[in-house]
């Protein structure tokens, strides 16, 4: 039953999804942290929302926001308030937003894989897939990040998806996944 | 002397500043033990090093435990903001914090209220809240690797998180970046390209290149930029000309790689212990090696 309401909802928001953006809104979080957090739910709750930059009217510095299809704004904040997430605001799409960086950079150090996406890089040990080193990004949960990554395994590390609150905290979770995908 | 702001993967850090020590391969700042990791610390402790090395100049570290949240780094910008007066710095240099534009506005009038201007140096997040404001030009270098290039060279970027795909691709073509870089006005006096090369650029020009010795493995370890700013910021109050500072910073921190023999999973702390007999080794060869320009 779960599986079928689920199917409902992707098939209810893509069909929305092929209109132009003045179908489309934003959810303004107070904290990047909200943000990534609120995407994990609503991704996992297969809503089709993207990361988006904000425009640059309520730009503050590490910022991102959700882009979500208008008409399913009550639903989307009764999910987001199931888990005591609320945005600041809910802002019509009036002209392109932003996109997240999309494009990876794979490097073969022979024993060794390092993945880039955007200004992060990950970098594991080809024998155990280990997180060797993290590198690159300004923002400060990427030495955090580091600190609780660095000798774990993909598998058993955390994610950064997880432990991270900025956008550079994003970025290395796309490297991650980037990994993870292909290997 | 010199100062260094910047944030520790701690939440419990509380705020702290004065001269920081590098004892035993960790540092201390206000009897606070901090490890040397990626970051801030890494930073530290390459200029630690240095300054051991050049006769010791004291480096006077702002710092804040930040783990992303931007609580920390709100507390020190305030605390910045209220005291930078009372400080004379030749150098100071601002690394790992939050980006943000408003607090960032509040640290340049701040600056201009100090007795004397430091030299300013903007790495990591202060330099992207640096060029999102628009006030690039107030620093007298920034630090970018290739990928931050791209991030302000594209003058619509926010963060290097957007910046567009048709920038992106111009990794090849680190001088094109420059140039756009300085036409948006979005690169201070100077920038320390880190790369293979190593780009140094005067105004919108480059001024020289630094390409070895050269390890492919150094790119992959976190930290490496960091040693680098950190190398810049005591070499810049050693009386050399700014430029020949940031050449000689770049070699020193290659120079490393020769004594680390590093690979990928080579840890910062490793190369940061090198640096007096990088310092040694390129400071005897300063006369003979000329940079490309």
């Amino acid at each position: 039953m779960i599986d079928f309401l689920r199917k409902r909802k992707e098939g209810r928001v893509t069909k929305k999804n092929q209109g132009a953006s003045a179908g489309r809104g934003i959810l303004v979080f107070e904290n990047t942290s909200d943000v990534i957090q609120a995407e994990n739910v609503l991704k996992k709750a297969n809503w089709s929302v993207r990361v988006m930059g904000p425009p640059p009217e309520i730009r503050t510095g590490c910022d991102l926001v959700i882009e979500f299809p208008l008409i399913e704004e009550l639903n989307i904040r009764r999910e987001l308030k199931q888990v005591c997430i609320e945005p600041l605001s809910v802002v019509p799409v009036t002209a392109p937003l932003l996109e997240p960086v999309d494009l990876f950079q794979t490097k073969d150090f022979g024993d060794y894989l390092m993945v880039r996406a955007a200004n992060m890089k990950i970098t594991v040990a080809k024998k155990d897939f280990t997180i060797v080193n993290i590198s690159g990004g300004g923002c400060p949960d990427v030495p955090y990040l580091a600190q609780e990554m660095v000798g774990k395994t993909l598998a058993d590390a955390p994610r950064p998806r997880d432990l991270g609150h900025t956008l550079c905290g994003y970025a290395l979770e796309l490297a991650y996944e980037e990994l993870r995908r292909k290997w | 002397m010199v100062g260094i702001v910047g944030t520790v993967p701690d939440l419990q850090f509380p705020l702290c500043h004065g001269p920081a020590k590098l004892i035993g391969g960790r540092l201390n700042i206000g009897g606070r033990d901090i490890p040397v990791n990626r970051g801030t610390p890494a930073l530290l402790a390459a200029a630690l090093k240095a300054a051991e090395w050049a006769g010791s100049r004291e480096i006077y570290a702002f710092l804040v435990g930040d783990i992303g949240l931007g609580e920390g780094s709100r507390k020190l910008y305030a605390f910045l903001v209220d005291h930078l007066a009372e400080y004379s710095f030749e150098v100071l240099t601002f690394h790992y914090v939050q980006p943000d534009v408003d607090w960032h506005a509040k640290i340049l009038f701040a600056i201009e209220s100090m007795k004397q201007r430091p030299i300013l140096i903007a790495d990591a997040g202060f330099m992207y809240a640096a060029k999102m404001s628009g006030q690039a030009a107030s620093y007298d270098f920034f630090t970018p690797d290739v990928g931050e290039l791209a991030f302000l060279a594209d003058e619509l970027a926010p963060h290097p998180f957007y910046t567009r795909g048709f920038i992106l691709h111009q990794n090849n073509q680190v001088p094109d970046l420059i140039r756009r870089a300085y036409q948006h006005d979005n690169a201070a006096a100077h920038l320390v390209v880190k790369g293979q090369p190593d780009y140094i650029t005067q105004g919108n020009e480059v001024y020289a290149t630094v390409d070895h010795p050269s390890f492919a493995a150094m790119e992959a370890i976190g930290g490496t930029g960091d040693t680098l700013t950190g190398l810049l910021t005591v070499l810049c109050s050693a009386r050399f000309e700014l430029t020949e500072a940031a050449v000689l910073a770049a070699r020193v921190n290659r120079w490393t790689g020769v004594f680390a023999d590093p690979n990928p999973a080579t840890q910062i702390i490793e190369l940061i212990e090198t640096i007096p007999r990088a310092l040694t080794g390129v400071m005897e060869h300063s006369h003979t090696e000329k940079p490309h320009g």
